[in-house]
């Protein structure tokens, strides 16, 4: 924790290890029972059974380990210091969360007047990019990484299209260089302001997105057309939030409930949009659709749960039952059908909360190899980096994750996180809330 | 993609057996009233009458001492979506209530048990402008896109009075941005609005027939940008979509009226129109339809002057007359909406029907298809155990497009399980909640 609150540390570190005789889960052959994985300058340069180990490495015994690929958070907040709790992706409340408000590392000065329509582009900020904002010293990468996690997704979340997300390495002596893939996609939301300000409402919301994809789509024709007739024409006004649509390479869209999920694949396939899905705790009653349509799906692994000072009297609808009830077996679900899912772990705030709402995916019927995948590849595959990232592959970036038994088991340790070739050991775990103190990893919300 | 079960039901109707109600009370409300027999096939009506010759293959439903009208029709409801008003600006018309309908909505179903089977869902009356509105089938269990009554004609909603005026009092949710109070304050600002929204949508429905000319010359041409807020009113002025209006007192439907006339579209209903009654002539001869209540009134300054006889001297004045709910609960008992027309205005069983049923069905430009039970209609009907008209009525089963969606028994007969299911569901979440407590509060 304090080798990067210090800052680098003293000595440069080790730049070759060997993970010699552990197990190791390649995610892209068979599992090696003893094999080595052999790091060299930030990538792995050899895995296999039989790998000289050469003199200048460092050597971690590997006898009761095992090796994983990094694990992928696919969707978050890490690495931007100000990011505040984001709007809940489930249920009813989704669509009336929180309201937009501009934090100061993330958007513009606030506005100063109600926004009158679509051309007022409300609580849109496309030209804000995560890679900008990243910081090695947010302290929630720590805790990540002792839940085994090397890599993530991280976005600009307040607005409706709240800017560029970034992939990113959750470990770096400087932002520059925890950045693996900018731009990554553009984070929606549907987030309304009631009477106060355009869009009110969530058919609001949606005729904005609508309206502002038709608009970009006018304005990449507008500037085509000005660059083939400049004599003679008026030049087209520059819109950054325009340019900023039109250079994401993917939009993700909130959806959770199964109706939900029906609107918003329709909304894609309308606007045409290379689109993936989060929240999505009903997808289990959504799957063939979602394979037809091919769109991959983030799940929350925020289980959805009574709220706790919710009253004990109150007798809740069948339907909002079942919702909590199946939720978990929602990823279960999708790689029977063979949709491309990944988690996501946002508003989970420690490794052992983390562990448990895998388990209840498992117990749902989750095979342990496809929840596997679903941290490691198939994220890798969603971002378009399943060349770099995913698997224990020769030539792939050294982001690894070591354990002393089977990830996803309470009793499970994780020993070492590689990051770009860099070893990183988790925060001894914290007792559980201790009175009269925060757990040291939760997220403040500001 | 939802509730599988039902789902493949439907797809099976299509080459499911006829189905023939027998021995019905059937009212017609444009033929009248006989007894006999409906003979149904894929979907649609093929026969009615007293004598239906019951094909070998089919499913035959015995009706003896029932009544079978045609669904009724709500042609103003806010049920089965998930947003109502797009409330933060005067005209909204780029929003659309098709994107935000929501086919789990229980009002549905209970709108069912009521006999309705077909409805429109209207946007609020916020703005004088409001958003686009839809019409849909209840058919409970499909999605989104399976509610959509496929070739009804798109709707527009307007509203003049007090709710467009309202000048947005509500304080800004949103830190930094003040609550600038909405234009219009007042009624004749409300026309205006209205008023430059036209002009607007005019000169935008130009710039592109400009465009396109410019085009077929061979010209060089970038396109006008395309406008969802002005699309709306385009189509209304070139009479594909239908307006429909909210409005209470005389002389704003006189107002809206002139407005229609100077850009040249007709009303396909002027809702609630409670003080219709004073200016029915001129509703009639603008051939506007209306939409009304029978007796709810006195909610609003702007309700105090409405008299139940309201649709029955419109009617008489040569007004296409409806009635409506506005509400999940009005909605499942419109039979007896009906029934007050006959009480104060003394129409006839075939008129009162009427006000639910084709009378609704015209103003939405769905009555070629649903509206009556006729041969070659779609086969919306509702069975009663006694006359809808009376106030001991219960529906016992209600068919859309040939299947049907409600059954009283099936409905009864399943709750136990419905019960049992949710205590297991209860007595499940309870445990997991015992589980993760204690960790909660382990002592460290």
């Amino acid at each position: 924790m304090l080798l990067l609150a210090a800052g680098a540390p003293a000595a440069p570190p080790p730049s070759v290890y060997a993970i010699r005789g552990a197990r190791v889960v390649t995610l892209s052959g068979p599992v090696l029972e003893a094999g080595t994985v052999l790091i060299r300058d930030g990538l792995i340069q050899e895995v296999g059974a039989n790998v000289a180990v050469p003199p200048e490495a460092w050597v971690i015994e590997g006898r009761g380990l095992t090796v994983y690929p990094g694990l992928i958070d696919a969707l978050s907040s890490l690495g931007i210091p100000e990011a505040a709790a984001t709007a809940p992706t489930t249920g009813r409340g989704a669509v009336r969360a929180a309201p937009a408000q501009p934090a100061p590392a993330q958007a513009p000065a606030a506005e100063t007047r109600p926004a009158q329509g679509p051309e007022d582009r409300p609580s849109t900020t496309t030209w804000v990019r995560a890679a900008d904002l990243i910081s090695p010293a947010d302290r929630r990468l720590e805790t990540a990484r002792s839940a085994g996690f090397t890599t993530a997704v991280t976005f600009p979340q307040r607005g409706i299209l709240a800017g560029q997300g970034a992939v990113i390495a959750l470990a770096g002596e400087r932002p520059g260089q925890m950045v693996i893939r900018s731009p990554a996609g553009l984070y929606a939301t549907l987030t309304t302001a009631g009477f106060a300000s355009f869009p009110g409402s969530l058919m609001g919301v949606m005729a904005y997105i609508r309206q502002v994809y038709l608009d970009a789509e006018h304005y990449r024709l507008a500037k085509e057309f000005y660059a083939r007739n400049p004599a003679g024409n008026r030049r087209p006004a520059y819109d950054r939030a325009l340019e900023g649509v039109l250079e994401a390479p993917r939009v993700l869209l909130p959806a959770s409930r199964a109706v939900e999920i029906d609107r918003m694949l329709r909304f894609a396939a309308e606007l045409k949009l290379n689109a993936v899905l989060y929240g999505a705790h009903e997808a289990h009653r959504a799957a063939a659709a979602l394979k037809k349509a091919g769109v991959p799906v983030l799940v929350s692994l925020k289980w959805p749960e009574r709220e706790r000072d919710s009253d004990p009297e109150q007798i809740e609808s069948l339907r909002v039952l079942e919702f909590r009830e199946l939720a978990p077996s929602t990823p279960a679900a999708l790689a029977r059908e063979g949709v491309r899912f990944a988690f996501y772990t946002e508003g989970i705030s420690s490794p052992r909360e983390f562990v448990r709402a895998v388990r209840r995916a498992l117990e749902a019927g989750l095979t342990p190899e496809a929840a596997l995948r679903a941290f490691t590849l198939s994220p890798a595959e969603i971002y378009g980096l399943a060349d770099r990232l995913g698997s224990i592959e020769k030539g792939k970036i050294a982001n690894l994750v070591v354990t002393d038994g089977e990830l996803f088991q309470e009793k499970t340790r994780v020993k070492y996180v590689f990051i770009d070739g860099v070893k990183y050991e988790p925060l001894p775990e914290a007792p559980p809330e201790e009175a009269g103190r925060p757990e040291p990893s939760r997220e403040v919300a500001r | 993609m939802m509730r599988f079960g039902l789902a493949l039901a439907a797809a099976a109707a299509l080459a499911a057996p006829p189905i023939v109600i027998r021995n019905a009370n059937v009212l017609t409300v444009t033929k009248g009233r006989f007894q006999g027999s409906i003979l149904v096939r894929d979907g649609k009506i093929v026969e009615a009458g007293p004598k239906v010759l019951v094909p070998d293959d089919a499913r035959v439903i015995d009706a003896s001492g029932q009544y079978v009208m045609p669904g009724i029709i709500d042609p103003h409801s806010h049920i089965a979506s998930e947003s109502t008003n797009e409330g933060s600006i005067s005209v909204s018309s780029m929003v659309s209530m098709e994107d935000v309908l929501d086919p789990e909505d229980i009002a549905i179903y209970r709108a069912l048990a009521g006999g309705v089977t077909t409805v429109a869902v209207l946007h609020g009356s916020a703005n004088a402008v409001g958003g686009q509105s839809t019409v849909i089938k209840l058919r409970w269990g499909r999605d989104a896109r399976g509610l959509l009554f496929e070739g009804a004609p798109p709707i527009l909603k307007f509203a003049m009075g007090e709710n467009p005026k309202r000048r947005g009092s509500t304080p800004s949710q949103i830190p930094g941005v003040s609550g600038t109070p909405r234009y219009p304050a007042s009624r004749m600002g409300v026309e205006d609005v209205m008023r430059q929204a036209f002009l607007e949508a005019a000169a935008y429905r130009d710039a592109w027939r400009r465009y396109e000319a410019r085009r077929q010359r061979g010209e060089a041409a970038l396109p006008p940008r395309r406008d969802l807020k002005l699309e709306p009113l385009v189509e209304v002025l070139e009479g594909r979509r239908l307006a429909h209006v909210h409005c209470y007192r005389a002389d704003e439907i006189l107002a809206v009226l002139r407005l229609a006339q100077e850009f040249h579209f007709k009303i396909a209903a002027l809702i609630h129109v409670l003080e219709g009654y004073k200016v029915a002539r001129e509703i009639a001869q603008a051939g506007a339809g209306a939409t009304t209540f029978t007796d709810w009134w006195a909610y609003k300054v702007e309700a105090y002057d409405a008299i139940p006889y309201n649709a029955a001297l419109m009617l008489r004045k040569g007004v296409l007359v409806s009635l409506n709910s506005d509400s999940a609960e009005l909605m499942r008992h419109l039979n007896q909406e009906a029934a007050k027309a006959v009480k104060y205005g003394g129409l006839s069983e075939d008129e009162a029907l009427a006000l639910i049923t084709i009378n609704a069905a015209k103003q939405l430009g769905v009555d070629g298809r649903v509206g009556s039970i006729e041969p070659g209609k779609d086969a919306d009907l509702v069975i009663f155990d006694k006359h809808p008209l009376s106030n001991y009525a219960k529906v016992l089963r209600v068919m859309i497009d040939g299947e049907f969606y409600f059954d009283r028994d099936r409905d009864m007969s399943r709750r136990a399980e419905l019960e049992a299911r949710k205590k297991a569901l209860l007595e499940r979440a309870r445990e997991r909640e015992k589980k993760q407590a204690p960790s909660r509060r382990r002592p460290s």
